[in-house]
C-alpha cells in the first residue's frame, strides 16, 4: 500500500512523457528550494503537486517555465509530434511558445485591462502581426485581429466569463480572476498547463466550477495539467497521480489514495503522525 | 606605447580624480541601496557643495593669502561647508521630489522623471542666482597647486592632490564605520535588504531614507568643493560630467555596494586618466561612457556585485 | 520594488496623544502642513520669477525677490491655493456637479466615432487654414519650434508612454538623422558615396537612427530599465562630443555646409521647398497626421497590447508569450527612427547644422512635452508640444529665456506629484497610474522581469 519515492519512480509507468524533470536542484544563496527533484508527467495526465508551504512547489513551476534556472539537473518538455526540448535556461516567453502555460499563485492579471484584453494578449502570442502590418492595418493583420477576437470570446465563454468580457480584470471577484487567468493561459494554446493553487481563496461553489473546468481543459482541449493545490478534495477528485514535495524534496508519489495514506506524507503535514487517516485534509489548511 | 613614457605622471592625477568619483559614487550607491533608484539629481547635490564651499571661503578669506596652519583650517572649513551644502540640498531633494511620490506609491518611472526635473531645476536655479559664468574660488593655500609637494616614483604630487586624497580617505573611513558600526548604518542596511520587513521591525523607513540622502549629500558636497578647488572655480554646470562618471563608477564597482563604489571610483579615475596618455583630451569623456556600456554588457552586477544589505 | 513604498502604514502606532507637545500636534496637523507647503511654494515661485543674481552679488536674486513688495502677491496666491486645497472636499463636490455632465457628454460624444471623426476633421481644417493668416515670424515658430517638436514628442511618447521606458538621450537620434541627411546630400566635409535628394536620404537617415537605437538598446534593455535612462543620458552627451570633435567629418562646432532644401520631381510633380516656412509646415502636417494615424493603429494592435502588458506586469507578460525584450527594443528603435526622421526635416529646413542644436537639454525638453501632455496619449503629445513650445515664444521678452529650464524642471516635479497622467491623459494610462498607487500594477517597464521572487 505504502508508496515512497524510490518505489514509484518507475519510468516504465510513463510511456509517453510530456514533461520530464530530472534530478533538479535550485538554490538561492543559502536556501535550497529544490533538491534533486525528479518527476515525469504522462501526456494527457492531470498530475498534482502537493506539499506544505515553502516546500518548493512554486519554485518547481518557475523552473519549468524558465523564470528560474536550476543549478543542476534537466527539465525537458515534449510537444506532440516533436522532439523533446530542454527548457532550462530558456526565456519564459519561449517556453510559453513551446506550449507550456501557467497561472500564478498570487493572481497576476493585467489589472488595468479588461477581461477580454487579458485573454487576447495570451491569444496573440500565437499571432504574427508585426509593427508594420499593425500600423498600416494590412488585410492579413485585420484578419488575424478578427480571429483573435473570436478566439478570446470563445475562451471567455469556456471559463464562464463571457458576460463580463468588458469589465476590468481587477474589478472581477476573486474566483473569476482565477478563471480569467486560466483563460489567458489557454489563449497561448498550451499542451501543458501549470495551475498554481487555483482554488486558493475561492468559495465552495467556485471550487466545484473549477473542478469541472479543469476536467474540461483536460478532456475537451486535450491539455495535460500540472496542478499545485492544497485542497485535498479537489486533488483527490481530479488528479490521476500525485507528487509530494517537502523541503524541496520529493517524498512520495503515486495514486492519490495511496499517497494520502503514506506516513511520510502525513508526517510532512503534521510534523508527527498520530493518525494517518485524515492528514492531507488537515494539510489543506496549511 | 603611450603609457610607458610617463605612467605615474598620469596615474597620480587619475587617482586623485578617482577619489572624487568615489565620494560622488557613494551618493548614487547609497540611495540606490535603499530605493533601487538612480538619483539623477545627485550631480546637482555635488554642484551645490561646490557653491557652498566657494561662498564660505570667499567670505572668510577675502583678499588674504593664507598659509600654514590657517590653510589647513580653510580647507577643513571649505569641506565642511561643501558637505553641509550638499547634505541640505540632498535632504530637500528627498522631501520635495521623492517623498510625495513614495507616499502615493508612484511607479518607478515617475521617480526617475521627478529626479530629472529636480536636477534641471537646481541646475538652472544656481545659474540664475549665481550667474552663468564660472565663479572663481578663493584659494585656501598660497602654494601654487601644480608645485610638487613630494615625489613618488619620480612624479611630483601637488598639494591639491594630497588634499583630495587625505580628505577622501578620512571621509571614506568615516562612512565605512558609519554604515557598519552605528544604528543609522544598521537602519540603512536593513532598509536596503528588505524595506517592508525593516518597516515591520519598527525601523522608520522615511527617516532612514532621508538620512541616507543626507549622508550621500555630505560626501558629494565635500567632493564638489574639492573638485572646484582644482581649477579654482565653480559653475552651475559643473555637476553633470562628474555625476555621469561617478554613476559609471558605481556601476563598475557594483551598484548598491559601498566598497564597490569606492573601488569603482578609483579605478575609473585611473583608467580615464591613463587613457589621456593615449588619446586626445577632448575625447576623455567618451572613455567612461564606453566603460559603462562595456560593464553592462560583460558584468552588469559590477566587480564586487550589487548588494548593500548583506555586507557593506 | 517594495523599498519605495512609504512606511506610514506600517509604522508602529504612536503612544496615546497625552505626551505630545503642541509643536508635534501642529506637525501632524495636515492642514498646517499644507499651509507651510503652500507658503514655501509661493516663496520659491517668487524667487524663480524674480530678478537674477550675478557673479558678484550671489544673494541679490534672493533678496530682490523676497524683500520686495511683489512677494506679498505670491504669499496671497499661496494662501489662496491653500484655502482651495483645504476646502477641496466641498469645492470638489461643487466642481463635480458642474463638470460631471460635461465629462459624461465628453465620453458619450467622443465615444461616438462619427462625432470624433468630425471633430478631428474640423481640427485638421483649422490646422490647414489658420497658419495662412499668421505673420512670417509665427509661421517660422510653427515649423521650427512647434511642428518639429510635435513630431519628436510623438516619437518619444512611444518609448515613455507606450513602453514605459525612460530615454534621456532622445535628441541624439535626431542628430544622427540630421547629420545623415547632411551626409547624403553632400553637406558634410566628408563626401558621400553618391549624392541623394533629401527626400531619398530620409530612408537612410531613419535607418541610421534606428540602427543606432538598436545598438544602444540591445545591451541595455536586457537589464533593469533604469539603466536605459543613464546610458541614453551618456549617449546624448557623447553624440555632441563626436559632432564637435570629428571636425573632418561633421564640420565640428563651425557647422556643416549647406544642406539643400527638400524637392520633389516625380511623375510630372515638381516642387521645391524654399526658405518660406509655410510649405514646410504643410509637409510636416502631412507627416504628423500620417504618423498619428499609424501610431494610433499600432496602439490598438497586438503590438500596443504587448506594450501595455509589459508596463503592467513583465512577469505575467512573459508568461503570456510576450517577448518583453523584443518589444522594448522595438519601442526604443521606433522612437529613435521617428527622432531621426524629424532630424532630416530639421536639417533641410535650417540647412546648417551645429552640434549645439543637439544639446542634452533638448532631450529633456521633449521629455517635458510628453509628460506634460500625458504619457501614452497621442493627442496629449501633440497638445503638450504645441502648448509648451508656443508659450515661451508668446512670453518672449517678458521672462528671461535662459530660465526656461528652471520652469520646465519645476513643471516635471509638479506633474509627477499632482498629475502624472498629464493634461490630456490616455484613459488606459491614467487607469494604470491610479492602479499602480493601489499596488495592483506597475505602470512602467523600469523594474525588469526578474526583480525578486516570483509567486
Ligand atoms: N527568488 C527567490 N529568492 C530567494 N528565495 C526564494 C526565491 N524563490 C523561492 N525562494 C525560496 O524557496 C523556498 C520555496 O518557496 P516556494 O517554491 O514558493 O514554496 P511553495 O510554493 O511550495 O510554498 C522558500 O523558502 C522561498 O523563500
Ligand atoms: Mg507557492
Amino acid at each position: 500500500m505504502t508508496v515512497n519515492a524510490e518505489a514509484i519512480a518507475r519510468p516504465e509507468d510513463v510511456t509517453d512523457p510530456i514533461l520530464h524533470v530530472d534530478h533538479v536542484t535550485l538554490r538561492f544563496g543559502g536556501v535550497t528550494s529544490l533538491s534533486d527533484v525528479s518527476l515525469q508527467q504522462q501526456r494527457g495526465e492531470i498530475l498534482a503537486v502537493i506539499g506544505p508551504n515553502g516546500a518548493g512547489k512554486t519554485s518547481l513551476f518557475n523552473s519549468i517555465t524558465g523564470v528560474y534556472t536550476p543549478q543542476e539537473g534537466s527539465i525537458t518538455f515534449a510537444p506532440t509530434g516533436a522532439h523533446q526540448v530542454s527548457v532550462v535556461g530558456r526565456k519564459v516567453h519561449h517556453v510559453t511558445k513551446l506550449g507550456v502555460a501557467r497561472t500564478f499563485q498570487n493572481i497576476r492579471l493585467f489589472a488595468a485591462l479588461t477581461a477580454f484584453e487579458n485573454v487576447k494578449i495570451g491569444v496573440e502570442s500565437r499571432q504574427r502581426t508585426g509593427p508594420v502590418g499593425a500600423m498600416l492595418r494590412l488585410p492579413h493583420m485585420r484578419r488575424e485581429e478578427r480571429e483573435g477576437d473570436e478566439r478570446a470570446t470563445e475562451l471567455l465563454d469556456f471559463v464562464g466569463l463571457r458576460s463580463r468580457a468588458n469589465e476590468l480584470a481587477s474589478s472581477l471577484p476573486y474566483g473569476a480572476q482565477r478563471r480569467l487567468e486560466i483563460a489567458r493561459a489557454l489563449g497561448t494554446q498550451p499542451q501543458l498547463l501549470l495551475l498554481d493553487e487555483p482554488a486558493a481563496g475561492t468559495n465552495p461553489v467556485e471550487k466545484q466550477e473549477l473542478e469541472t473546468l479543469i476536467r474540461h481543459i483536460n478532456t475537451e482541449m486535450g491539455v495535460s495539467v500540472l496542478l499545485i493545490e492544497h485542497d485535498m478534495r479537489l486533488v483527490m477528485s481530479v488528479a490521476t497521480r500525485v507528487v509530494v514535495l517537502n523541503f524541496g524534496k520529493v517524498i512520495a508519489q503515486g495514486l492519490p489514495s495511496d499517497v494520502q495514506r503514506d506516513p511520510a506524507v502525513v508526517e510532512a503535514y503534521l510534523g508527527k503522525a498520530p493518525d494517518a487517516h485524515d492528514a492531507p485534509e488537515q494539510g489543506s489548511e496549511s | 606605447m603611450c603609457l610607458t613614457h610617463n605612467f605615474w605622471g598620469f596615474f597620480v592625477p587619475g587617482l586623485a580624480n578617482g577619489f572624487l568619483y568615489a565620494l560622488i559614487a557613494l551618493g548614487y550607491t547609497l540611495v540606490y541601496g535603499v530605493l533601487q533608484l538612480i538619483n539623477f539629481a545627485h550631480s546637482e547635490v555635488f554642484m551645490s557643495g561646490g557653491f557652498a564651499g566657494l561662498f564660505t571661503l570667499n567670505w572668510l578669506i577675502g583678499k588674504h593669502h593664507p598659509a600654514g596652519m590657517s590653510s589647513v583650517g580653510y580647507v577643513v572649513i571649505g569641506c565642511v561647508a561643501g558637505a553641509v551644502g550638499g547634505g541640505v540640498v540632498a535632504y530637500l531633494l528627498e522631501r520635495v521630489a521623492y517623498r510625495p511620490l513614495r507616499r502615493r506609491h508612484a511607479p518607478k518611472l515617475a521617480f526617475l522623471i521627478s529626479a530629472i526635473g529636480a536636477s534641471y531645476f537646481l541646475l538652472n536655479l544656481a545659474g540664475k542666482e549665481f550667474g552663468r559664468d564660472s565663479r572663481p574660488i578663493a584659494q585656501p593655500f598660497t602654494q601654487t597647486q601644480t608645485d610638487p609637494l613630494f615625489k613618488i616614483f619620480g612624479t611630483g604630487v601637488s598639494l591639491y592632490y594630497a588634499v583630495i586624497a587625505v580628505v577622501a580617505i578620512i571621509m571614506l573611513v568615516m562612512l565605512d564605520r558609519l554604515v557598519n558600526k552605528t544604528r543609522l548604518g544598521q537602519g540603512i542596511r536593513a532598509v536596503a535588504q528588505d524595506a517592508d520587513t525593516a518597516g515591520l521591525m519598527g525601523v522608520d523607513i522615511n527617516r532612514v531614507i532621508a538620512q541616507t540622502f543626507i549622508v550621500g549629500g555630505l560626501l558629494g558636497g565635500a567632493a564638489g568643493f574639492l573638485y572646484g578647488l582644482g581649477p579654482a572655480n565653480v559653475s552651475y554646470t559643473m555637476g553633470f560630467t562628474p555625476g555621469l562618471k561617478a554613476f559609471t563608477a558605481a556601476v563598475l564597482g557594483g551598484i548598491g555596494n559601498i566598497r564597490g563604489a569606492m573601488l569603482g571610483g578609483l579605478l575609473l579615475g585611473i583608467i580615464e586618466n591613463l587613457s589621456v596618455a593615449c588619446i586626445s583630451p577632448s575625447w576623455v569623456d567618451v572613455v567612461s561612457f564606453f566603460i559603462l556600456v562595456l560593464v553592462l554588457l560583460v558584468r552588469p552586477t559590477g566587480i564586487l556585485g550589487e548588494r548593500l544589505g548583506r555586507s557593506a | 520594488m517594495s523599498a519605495i513604498r512609504d512606511s506610514e502604514a506600517i509604522r508602529p502606532p504612536q503612544s496615546a496623544g497625552g505626551g505630545r507637545s503642541a509643536w508635534q500636534r501642529l506637525r501632524r496637523n495636515n492642514n498646517a502642513r499644507k499651509l507651510v507647503a503652500c507658503i514655501i511654494g509661493a516663496l520659491v515661485a517668487a524667487v524663480i520669477t524674480g530678478p537674477s543674481g550675478s557673479v558678484s552679488h550671489p544673494t541679490a536674486g534672493f533678496t530682490g525677490a523676497l524683500f520686495h513688495p511683489r512677494v506679498i502677491v505670491f504669499l496671497v496666491l499661496g494662501v489662496l491655493l491653500w484655502l482651495a486645497m483645504v476646502g477641496r472636499e466641498t469645492l470638489s463636490e461643487n466642481i463635480k456637479t458642474v463638470t460631471a455632465p460635461i465629462s459624461m457628454a465628453r465620453t458619450r460624444w467622443l465615444g461616438d466615432p462619427k462625432v470624433r471623426y468630425s471633430l478631428y476633421a474640423a481640427l485638421l481644417i483649422f490646422a490647414i487654414i489658420y497658419p495662412r493668416s499668421l505673420s512670417s515670424f509665427w509661421q517660422g515658430v510653427l515649423v521650427d519650434q512647434i511642428g518639429v517638436y510635435v513630431l519628436l514628442a510623438i516619437g518619444l511618447n512611444v518609448v515613455v508612454g507606450f513602453a514605459g521606458l525612460l530615454d534621456l538621450g532622445y535628441i541624439a537620434f535626431y542628430a544622427i538623422g540630421a547629420y545623415s541627411c547632411a551626409y547624403w546630400t553632400g553637406a558634410l566635409p566628408i563626401k558621400p558615396v553618391f549624392h541623394l535628394n533629401p527626400f531619398v536620404s530620409i530612408v537612410f537617415a531613419v535607418a541610421a537612427a534606428m540602427i543606432a537605437g538598436v545598438i544602444l538598446g540591445a545591451p541595455t534593455l536586457r537589464l533593469r530599465g533604469d539603466y536605459l535612462a543613464i546610458v541614453t543620458l551618456g549617449f546624448g552627451e557623447i553624440i555632441t562630443i563626436y559632432a564637435n570633435n570629428l571636425q573632418s567629418v561633421t564640420g565640428g562646432a563651425g557647422g556643416t555646409n549647406v544642406v539643400p532644401h527638400l524637392s520633389v520631381n516625380l511623375l510630372g510633380l515638381k516642387y521645391h521647398w524654399k526658405l518660406d516656412s509655410l510649405p514646410y509646415y504643410y509637409l510636416l502636417l502631412v507627416f504628423v497626421v500620417a504618423i498619428l494615424v499609424m501610431f494610433r493603429a499600432l496602439e490598438n494592435s497586438r503590438v500596443g497590447r504587448a506594450w501595455t502588458a509589459i508596463r503592467e506586469d513583465e512577469v505575467a507578460a512573459e508568461a503570456s508569450g510576450v517577448n518583453t525584450f523584443k518589444y522594448k527594443l522595438l519601442a526604443f528603435a521606433m522612437g529613435a527612427s521617428t527622432s531621426g526622421f524629424a532630424g532630416v526635416l530639421f536639417a533641410s529646413k535650417v540647412q546648417t547644422l551645429y552640434p549645439s542644436s543637439f544639446a542634452l537639454t533638448e532631450s529633456i525638453l521633449i521629455l517635458v512635452l510628453v509628460i506634460f501632455g500625458g504619457m501614452g496619449s497621442l493627442p496629449g503629445a501633440v497638445l503638450g508640444a504645441a502648448v509648451l513650445q508656443w508659450l515661451p515664444q508668446f512670453l518672449r521678452g517678458k521672462i528671461n529665456q535662459a530660465d526656461l529650464f528652471l520652469y520646465l524642471g519645476a513643471l516635471l516635479i509638479i506633474m509627477m506629484i499632482f498629475r502624472p497622467q498629464g493634461i490630456w491623459p490616455s484613459r488606459r494610462r491614467a487607469r494604470e497610474l491610479a492602479m499602480a498607487e493601489a499596488g495592483l500594477t506597475e505602470a512602467d517597464a523600469v523594474s525588469g522581469p526578474t526583480a525578486g521572487e516570483v509567486q
